[in-house]
């Protein structure tokens, strides 16, 4: 099964990975307001870049972690109606917040005021969500629940394929972000621009 | 490297806020104030930072046999602020945090860890700074931190109560879910962004009179 480690272990090994992971969301520029709401205005691809990348990286080693009997899935049940409803407010929630719950408090961390006042929101949203939990679970979650399933489950397509798939995909919208685009937010100091 | 220059004359000196007024020729998308260009010095290249979220996720998968996540911590801790609201029988009974109570698990230790490593970040880099208004709000809605916060009030409101509904976030659903091909994360990470779009459309449409 997974590698030897205890849960006391484990646990305690979540403190210094969190701490990598804000040190990364900051540094990849995603603790910024602007940058990700460029995002979505598709005028800064610094989101779509990061999270690609780590969805393609990060699978392809659980996956060989899996095979190796190192690593098991934890799939969310496919809800679809609770899945898409809940998406579909947190698309909104994002683009009005700035920030997603991870950054958001990584950019608190950083000195933004509305990150914290947002952050105070996130809570009240979840008590929310909390105190309607009963109905939703009953009248929402129930509406086209596919269980946990997985892509290759419903298409066939082995995981490998997906991967394959996925990095082609990765790779021409790169090469096209890359090359046509010019990011207005915050540029990244790169040598091109030492020519001024 | 003029236009950074030009920019930080501009706005140099903390809280000053990008005026509507204030043409900044060099600035189009109104995001070049002096934070964010010390914050783009700080910056890693999103490609190699991506790899390091992947790596990250190996661990979490290998060694906590916990995918990463933010959104379920974040409301087991929102129990503490329902205390006053509905007292502790409330909670003790609500079947949410029954499913999902507040303890020092793994999940709460990352996302402390988040607030920790970026405060660290930041500190090394020097870019800490008070932010009331970001520029690209600004440019579209001017510099009253009152409508901002109220704006940032409610979509974290929305947003998380999205992310409950969902069940995961933009790191539960969308990277530690995508990547072990989820049906659930990739309907999730689509639907998402599609609304997201939407919602900057409308947002930030151009307006008849550039400001107001």
């Amino acid at each position: 099964m997974n590698f030897p480690v205890s849960a006391e272990t484990a646990r305690w090994l979540a403190l210094p990975m969190g701490i990598l992971f804000g040190v990364l969301l900051h540094r990849g520029g995603v603790a910024n307001y602007n940058v990700i709401v460029n995002q979505f205005r598709f005028k800064d691809f610094t989101v779509l870049k990061i999270m690609f990348t780590a969805i393609i990286v990060g699978g392809i080693g659980v996956l060989l972690l899996k095979g190796a009997g190192h690593a098991q899935y934890h799939i969310k049940p496919a809800n679809m109606l609770g899945v898409s409803l809940g998406a579909a407010l947190f698309g909104v929630g994002m683009v009005l917040y700035g920030y997603c719950p991870g950054t958001g408090v990584a950019a608190m961390a950083t000195g933004s005021l509305h990150a914290a006042v947002g952050f105070v929101g996130m809570l009240v949203g979840s008590v929310l969500y909390a105190l309607s939990f009963t109905w939703v679970e009953a009248n929402i979650q129930t509406v086209a629940a596919l269980g946990k399933v997985r892509l290759p489950d419903i298409t066939g397509v082995p995981d490998w394929g997906w991967f394959v798939i996925l990095s082609a995909i990765a790779a021409v919208v790169f090469r096209l972000i890359e090359t046509r685009f010019k990011p207005a937010t915050a540029p990244m100091i790169s040598s091109g621009e030492s020519k001024l | 490297m003029l236009n950074h220059s030009r920019c930080n004359f501009l706005l140099r000196r903390g809280s000053v806020i990008p005026n509507d007024n204030m043409k900044k020729p060099n600035c189009p998308s109104g995001a070049c104030d002096d934070g964010d260009h010390a914050q783009a010095k700080a910056r890693w290249n999103p490609y190699l930072v991506g790899i390091g979220i992947g790596v990250l996720s190996w661990i979490a998968f290998g060694l906590l046999n916990e995918p990463l996540g933010i959104s379920t911590a974040l409301s087991s801790a929102s129990s503490v602020c329902a205390l006053p609201v509905i007292g502790s029988e409330g909670v003790a009974h609500n079947a949410y945090w029954v499913k999902n109570p507040l303890q020092w698990n793994g999940g709460m230790l990352f996302l402390i860890g988040t607030f920790l490593g970026s405060l660290l970040s930041v500190i090394i880099s020097r870019t800490f700074r008070l932010e009331k208004v970001p520029a690209t709000w600004s440019q579209q809605f001017g510099g009253s931190t009152a409508k901002r916060l109220l704006a940032a009030f409610l979509g974290g409101v929305i947003i998380m109560f999205g992310a409950r509904m969902a069940g995961g976030c933009t790191s539960g659903h969308g990277i530690s879910g995508s990547l072990q091909l989820a049906v659930s994360s990739w309907t999730f990470f689509l639907t998402m962004f599609v609304f997201g779009i939407l919602t900057a459309l409308i947002l930030f449409r151009k307006r008849a009179s550039a400001s107001r």
